[in-house]
Order: C-alpha cells, then structure tokens, then sequence
C-alpha cells in the first residue's frame, strides 16, 4: 500500500480507457466478428409451446436442403454431451431436473432448443429449421408461480414431486413479538415483473474441435471463461487443458453471459460431433426467449414500527417464480435467497424473518441479472419505510436516520448473518442530501401541488454485497473460482505485460488492472499491457460477476505488481552491486530510494538480465515473472452501501411518469477510477429504471411470451433519461490492502425502490400508491382509480 | 436455385461488385459479405440503431435495407468513417467522457451523432437526446454519451 499512499500513483485517476480506440473505429473483435475456415452455421428449432410432449422428429425435408450439413435431435446428442442439474449443495432441499443441450422427449418453455441444423450459413440454417417437422402434443402450461405448489397443478418434472425446486426460512429475534408491541403494522403486497438483460450484443459462441488432437478451442461472449471451460470439460468428456475458451470482446454481459445455455452447450457439442467449427450467434427474437430472465417476485411485507418510526420488526414471504429449470450452475435460487437476507440490512431493528418460495413453471429460466436480488430487497424495504413514514406523519429522512445502522456499531452483523466491516449510511444520506439541495426540492415540490403538478421525490438506502469469496458457490460444489490471479512479466524492452483473471465487458477491467499494476510497479500505465480472457494463458480466476473485479482482481494485481517489483530491485541491484532497498522504480527507471538520481532503465535491465545473464553474478537467478493470487479471507463479501434519490413528474391524466432528475451516493471503497466508477453507477441505474418504469417480459396463460420484440419490449432510450448525479464516500476495506470493493452493481441495486418511492410520493395527495413493477401509466391510472 | 443479383457499389470510396441473395441485408452483406465487421447487429428489426450506416451521405439502418437496394449507392461504415478522420473529435471525446463501455453500441452512435451535427451544429442536450433515441445502449445509461456529442459541438462551434 505504500507505494499508492506515497503519491506517483494512478489509484484515484479517472484515467482515459486505452482500449477504447478500437472500439471507436470499429476495430473492436465480438464474437460474431470472428471468421474460421470451414466454419459452419447452426440454427435451432425452438419449441412454439410452453410444455408439449414431441411425438416425433422428422428432418428428411430439411436434410436434403443445399446447404444443409447436419439435422441433429436431442436423443443423437446426449451420449456426446452429458445433462445437468442446477442445484447448489448448500441450498438443502433444493431440486431441479436434468437438463440437456436439447430437450430429450418434452419441451418445458416456448423457445427451449429441441433440434439444431448446421448449414453453411446461418440463413440456410433457418431455412432448414422452417423445413423440421414436430409433432407435439401439447401439456397445461404452469405458468402462476401463485398457484403453482396446489395440488390440482400439473407437476412439470413429474420425477421431482411437486413444482417447488426451493423452500426457506430465516428467523431473527422474535418478530412476533416484535408485531405485538407496535404502535402501527403496515401490510404490503408487491408484484415484480419479470424482465432481463437485453445485452446489444446478443449471445454468441463459436466452438471449434479439432478431432485430430481432441482439442476444442471455443470463443465466447462471456464473463466467467474458466467456468465455461470447466463444464466444457466435464460434460463433453475432454481433459481440461485440452479445452480452451477465449472471450474476446463482450458486447456488454449484465450476468446474462454468465450461465449455461443449452443452445452454447449444444454449439460445442456439434463441433464436437462435426468436427468442423460452428457457430451460434443468438437472434433477437431468441434471445427474447432464451437468455435467463430475472424478478418475477411476490413479496409480501409486514412492518412492525413505533409512533415515532422506530422500526420493531418485519415479516417477508417471498415467492418467486423461475421457470421450468434451476439455471446451472449458479442455480435460481441464489435470487430469492438474497433478496430475503438483503432486505433489513440497512437497518438496526433485530426482530425479523422472512419465508422463501421458488417454484417452477413453464416459462423462459430464470436466474442471476445484475444485482442479483438487491432491487427487489430494497424497493421492498424502502417503500415500506416510505409507508411508514406517510402513515406516521413523520419525516422519510429522519426515519432512515432513526433506524440505521450508526457509525458506532461496526463491525455488525446483519440480522440473517451477513457481517458489515464499516458501512457509511449517515455519511451518504447527509451527502446526497447536499447534492441534491433535497430540503429545497421538497419545497417545489409542495408548492407545485397547488397548480396541479404532481412531482415526488423517493429515497433509496441500499447495500451491495460484492467481492464474494468462497462461501457463494464454491461451498454448494459449484466449480466457480473465488480467487483470481494475476501474472506479470517484465519484457526485455523493460514494459510489463499482465495477464488477469478477471475479464472485460466494458466496465475498464483492462484499465483499472493497468492502473493499479503501473502504481504497485511504478512505470507508466502506457508501458502495461493488459490481457484478459484466454483461459490458455490467464492465470486461474472466476471472470466477472457480483461486483468482484476491483475488490479481487485489483487486489491480485497489486500483490502481483509488488512481487515483480522486488523481484525487479533485485536485477537492479544485482547489475549495480548494491542492496535492493536503496533503489527504486519510479516513472519505469530504477533510481536511488534516497537521492532519485537515476541508475538504471528497466529497458536496460532486461537486456541484461535476459540477453547477459552471464554478466551477473554465478549464483543469482533473475524471476521476471510473477503470479500472484487472491482471495478475500477475512469475510465472506465486502460490502458496499449507498442511497439513491429519484425526482420524477406524474401526469394524473395519462399516468405518465417523467424523471426529472436523479442522485446516488455510493461508497465502494478505494476508487481506483472515479470516471469509470461513476459511468458504471449511471449505466446500473438506467437498467434499474428500465425495470421500474419500462421493461416487462409479458406471458399469456398458455405461457406465450407476448412481448417477445424490442417493439413490445420497451428499453431505456436516451430521451427518457434524466441527468444522473453521482457522488461518493469513500471507506477501505481494511481485510484487503488495496482497499477496494465493489461498484458494479449499486446502481441497479437501489434505482427501482427510489423511483417506486417518488412515484408514491407523487401520488400522495391522491391517497395512491402504486406496489408493482413495471410502473405503466395502466399501474398508475388504476392506482388512482382512473381505470 | 442461384437468385444472386449482381451489383455494383462503392463502400467507403471503394468500388465493390458482388452477387448477392437478394433477401440478404445490407448490415449482413457489410459484415459478412465485405468482411467490415464494424456495423453491427442488435436486433434486426430497426430498434437499436447498433446497425446504422451511412448511403449516400445520409444515415440508414443496415438491417432495414437489402443489399440489392444498395445497387449504385455509396455505403460509408465506422471503418470508413473513422478511416478518414472525419469524426476524430467525436471519438476522442467518446474516449474522454468513457462516453462507451462494451463499445457495441459505438459505431452506430457515432455515425448518427456526426449526422445530428451536420443538422444541427449548436444542439442542445436534450436535441442531442431525441436524436440518439434510436440508438440503444445498455451499458452507460447514455449521460456520458450526450456529453461527448454536446461538447464536440462545442468544440466545433468554437473551430
Ligand atoms: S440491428 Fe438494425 S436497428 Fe437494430
Ligand atoms: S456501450 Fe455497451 S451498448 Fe453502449
């Protein structure tokens, strides 16, 4: 640390991303850019119902198609690929079926892959699956996650019982009792709708065996390469070094390319077969039906408060729905049972417990999205503290700053177990309330109301789980690293190349590395370069997800610049014939610690120590290149914790609600770029807002997804978009010595229960309140009884 | 069956003639036919904007028009349009503002925010908006975007 401490360091930087000037000229390499010899196309049919038996497969039409290569069915595929079942060991109790690249005898969503055609492009590959004739029959579709444990509902795995794949249940102190003694009991029933990630650059991966040596070479768009090479490994039956996985660039990845897909599975299992590369490059309007979906919740909340605010206790019963599969391998339960242990965080009172449901039903999979169950955490508790605070005729700041957890009280440790190093609640409310000049928005606000004009203001406290270590998955028997490396070597020319295990979609990954390797070694950021994503040469790691590139890769990279950087002043001092402690590395020379005279460029001491070795003494090896590796030890997740505030305009006529404006204070530690820190909150909170105003994955009873374009899809555009205000507090982990956690995620953990809140406050003098997502204007209408 | 068109175009001032399926899109033939993967696809269906492209001197969705309509037609891409610099100010202040993330969305914003300049050199931000409404990115939450567009309109204005 002290060499970022003592100055002539990047941390704290918001310096410009070098890589972006590929992407800028459209030089950037996505997966579906990268073109093999005698690489073929593959294309799926997909079934058009949402549980249907198939009675039979007939391919003669599409086989004689010119152009088609190969017409593959579930059954000729499973010897090759081995099925799956996502369940996590710790999760007890929890049941899923065995799932397969494609669906073997029945179909269990509409959109499930069910026989893939090779052709030579991917419009022949269409054309072939318009010509493959299934006969269905089809099955009642399950698709209320209400009604889906009653007896009288069919059972989709029929082999499993009964639809639930998860059941839990948390206690703490006694919320009974809680509820007796209080003043007021608030009763709240809130409908999440389901939506997801809408990546631009849809999935895509492109497997390339080569029978010859069995080797299989796959470039996908993803996050986590190592898990995919894992499982590639294990289910096509491969040694794990013969399998490579390569992501090159990722046209953003929001946790939706972080899981098993059957149709990627299915991809590497063609080559494998074929013994030609194939590709898969998802098409919207799969996408729409293939890509995990996220947040369809029913959460039910009791609030146990005092006259004065004080919160006494809460009950949640959360019910979620997560189609027909539990998602491999992270499972589907990992939402739910966040967004129960997530939702009293922020608050001191002890009496809490909380029920989960997770169930099956006939629609698209659901599973982990950016901020896996923290939104549906804190738009619950928020609005319930919002309520109580309406209710109770008292001031929604001050009953926040009641009930927090208080600078005093760290370490704490929440009422369902999770263990808080130092959070910053008090420091972040007071700062955004500067920001925002809160206390003169409320005045507008009340004087508006006179002329009509209904504006309203909601504050969102969070917390963000991020840097996870082992506890997450690996203890449940996924095979998901917990720990990164970080490789450096010292080039003869005297510049670093530094391989990490943490991977890039956009947020800096490469950047921030660079930076924190440049200050731990003390060159210039020009003279690191950065490589990410190629299992074949990165060190071990687990990607990106849950917020743990800066908190673990960072760290990683640090201890591994520090290493390289004593192994460095050994050269030095070696060829200068002094002690490695009077010299340094500042600006990419080696100069005397004391005086900075200048002795020695690194250009120099790599020609010496990898062209003239023989100049150096007999004994002395040089080791130019260093891999260190990290994971968090001291806690299970270092925590982040911010507060959101959303302005909005309701329009009482259309029920059309405008964003006017919106602030978030967030502190995620050490910040190693404030520039990029700041635009990955922004980019998190337009997808938490998408969610809260816009995005809604639609189903019919028969479990057809209506919504299925981006026509009927509505995403965040930028005119919608209000000004985003972003500011920090800064507060080190102190486990790690960089210091950094997580920023990931924040922005989309707290932008739904802050626009939730300021549409209620809008709808205040009304007596309305709204408890669903998305909020149309049909929610809001009917909210005021308008519909 | 054989229902290739001839045709004859120039694409980022080059003179191309190829046989084209006549179903084929304009955004398919850039990226698969010419090899200029620059454009992208997100959709397909004229929502997202990652596909825009230039013929003649105005913006179009690669994904809405066929290769065939493009018979005669002068098609600029990102790697055209980069290539010759005239949006160098604009990329410089994408990188500076981190105006991109994952980047996909890049090439298309670019090409319709050089477009909304041309029209409107003093824009505002909220202009600036309505114009990239078409335009879909998932990663930034568009506030760093608008700033890039607004102050290289700044800048130009000051030139
Ligand atoms: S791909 Fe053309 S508009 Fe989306
Ligand atoms: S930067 Fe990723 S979609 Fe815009």
């Amino acid at each position: 640390m002290s060499r970022i401490e003592k100055g002539r360091s990047y941390i704290g930087e918001s310096v410009v991303r070098p890589q972006t000037a590929r992407l800028l000229a459209g030089r950037g390499v996505f997966t579906d850019d990268v073109v093999l010899p005698r690489m073929l196309h593959v294309a799926f049919v997909r079934s058009p119902h949402a549980h249907a038996r198939m009675l039979s497969i007939d391919s003669t039409e599409a086989r004689t198609l010119p152009g088609v290569v190969a017409v593959v069915t579930g059954e000729e595929m499973a010897p090759v690929c081995s099925g799956w079942v996502g369940t996590l060991a710790h999760f007890q109790g929890m049941k899923s079926a065995m799932q397969r690249p494609l669906a073997v005898g029945k179909a269990s969503w509409q959109g499930e892959p069910v026989a893939a055609v090779v052709a030579e492009s991917r419009a022949i590959a269409e054309d072939g699956v318009s010509r493959v004739r299934v006969e269905w029959e089809p099955l009642p579709a399950v698709t209320d996650p209400e009604t889906a444990l009653d007896p009288s509902t069919p059972v989709i795995h029929p082999e499993l019982g009964d639809n639930l794949a998860f059941k839990l249940e948390l206690k703490s102190g006694d919320a009974d009792a809680a509820f007796k003694s209080a003043d007021a009991v608030l009763t709240e029933t809130f409908t999440m709708g389901r939506h997801t990630g809408v990546t631009l650059e849809a999935r895509a991966i492109l497997a390339d065996f080569d029978p010859s040596e069995r080797r299989l070479t796959v470039y996908h768009s993803f996050q986590s390469p190592n898990m995919m090479q894992d499982i590639l490994a294990r289910h096509l039956g491969l040694p794990e070094q013969d399998v490579r996985v390569i992501c090159k660039d990722v046209g953003g990845s929001f946790g939706i390319k972080v899981h098993i897909y059957p149709d990627e599975m299915a991809t590497c299992t063609l080559s494998v077969m074929l013994g030609r590369p194939v590709k898969f490059t998802a098409d919207r309007l799969e996408s729409f039906v293939s890509d995990i979906h996220a947040r369809e919740h029913r959460v039910k909340a009791e609030l146990a408060v005092k006259r004065d605010g004080t919160i006494l206790g809460m009950r949640v019963d959360d019910l979620s729905g997560i189609g027909p599969y539990s998602v491999y391998p992270r499972t589907s339960a990992v939402e739910g049972n966040q967004t129960i242990r997530l939702t009293p965080g922020v608050y001191r009172f002890r009496d809490y417990s909380a029920r989960l449901s997770v169930v099956f039903q006939n629609k698209t999979p659901m599973c982990q999205y950016r901020a896996v169950g923290h939104p549906i955490a804190f738009a619950v508790m928020e609005a319930m503290v919002d309520r109580a605070a309406r209710e109770l005729n008292l001031d929604p700041v001050e009953v926040r700053r009641k009930n927090y957890v208080t600078a005093e009280m760290y370490p704490h440790t929440s009422q369902t177990g999770y263990f808080f190093e130092r959070l910053s609640h008090e420091e972040a409310l007071d700062k955004l309330l500067e920001i925002s000049d809160y206390r003169a928005l409320c005045a507008e606000r009340d004087a508006r109301r006179a002329h009509r004009v209904y504006r309203g203001l909601g504050l969102c406290a969070f917390i963000e789980l991020t840097t996870p270590g082992p506890a997450f998955y690996g203890v449940g028997g996924a095979r998901i690293s917990s720990q990164d490396g970080c490789t450096i070597k010292l080039e003869p020319s005297g510049k670093l190349t530094c391989m990490t295990g943490v991977t890039e979609q956009g947020q800096g990954t490469d950047t921030m590395i660079a930076q924190v390797v440049a200050s731990a070694v003390g060159v210039a950021m020009e003279d690191v370069r950065v490589l990410t994503g190629d299992t074949m040469v990165s060190p071990y790691g687990g990607g990106t997800w849950a917020s743990r590139g800066a908190g673990i890769g960072g760290e990683a990279a640090l201890q591994t610049g520090k290493a390289i950087r004593a192994n460095i002043l050994k050269v030095a001092a070696a060829i200068l014939q002094c002690e490695p402690e009077d010299l340094d590395i500042r600006l990419g020379k080696i100069v005397d610690a004391l005086t900075g005279e200048v002795r020695l460029d690194l250009a120099e001491l790599g020609r010496v120590a990898y062209f003239r070795p023989d100049t150096l003494p007999k004994d002395f090896q040089s080791e130019l290149t260093v891999t260190r590796h990290y994971v968090p030890r001291h806690q299970g997740f270092a925590f982040t914790n911010g507060i959101q505030l959303s302005h909005v305009e309701v329009d009482v006529e259309t029920g059309f609600v405008r964003l006017l404006k919106h602030w978030c204070v967030e502190d995620c530690g050490r910040i190693i770029n404030p520039r990029l820190v700041d635009e990955q909150i922004r980019g998190a909170i337009v997808q938490g807002i998408g969610a809260a105003l816009y995005e809604h994955l639609v189903y019919d009873e028969q479990g057809q997804l209506l919504t299925g374009t981006m026509m009927d899809y509505l995403v965040p555009m930028a005119a919608e978009m209000p000004e985003i205000v972003v500011g920090h507090v800064e507060t080190p982990t102190a486990y790690a010595e960089g210091g950094f956690k997580g920023a990931g995620e924040a922005g989309t953990a707290g932008a739904p229960g802050a626009v939730l809140n300021a549409v209620n406050d809008a709808l205040a003098p009304f007596g309305a309140r709204v408890t669903s997502q998305p909020i149309t204007p049909e929610v809001v209408l009917k909210a005021l009884g308008a519909l | 069956m054989d229902l290739a068109i001839q045709i004859s175009l120039t694409v980022n001032g080059v003179a191309v003639s190829r046989r084209v399926e006549p179903r084929q899109s304009l955004v398919d033939f850039l990226r698969y036919g010419l090899e200029l993967t620059g454009s992208h696809v997100g959709c397909e269906h004229g929502v997202c904007g990652a596909c825009t492209v230039r013929v003649d001197g105005a913006i179009a969705r690669g994904c809405l028009m066929l290769a065939v309509q493009c018979d005669g037609c002068r098609v600029e891409t990102i790697e055209g349009v980069a290539g010759t610099g005239e949006v160098f100010d604009l990329q410089q202040a994408f990188a500076q503002e981190n105006a991109l993330q994952c980047g996909f969305c890049t090439p298309g914003m670019l090409l319709t925010a050089q477009d909304l300049l041309a029209r409107k050199p003093a824009a505002s931000a909220q202009e600036i908006r309505e114009a990239l409404s078409g335009n879909y990115c998932r990663c930034t939450g568009y506030h760093a975007i608008v700033e890039a567009v607004r102050k290289t309109a700044e800048a130009r204005g000051r030139a």
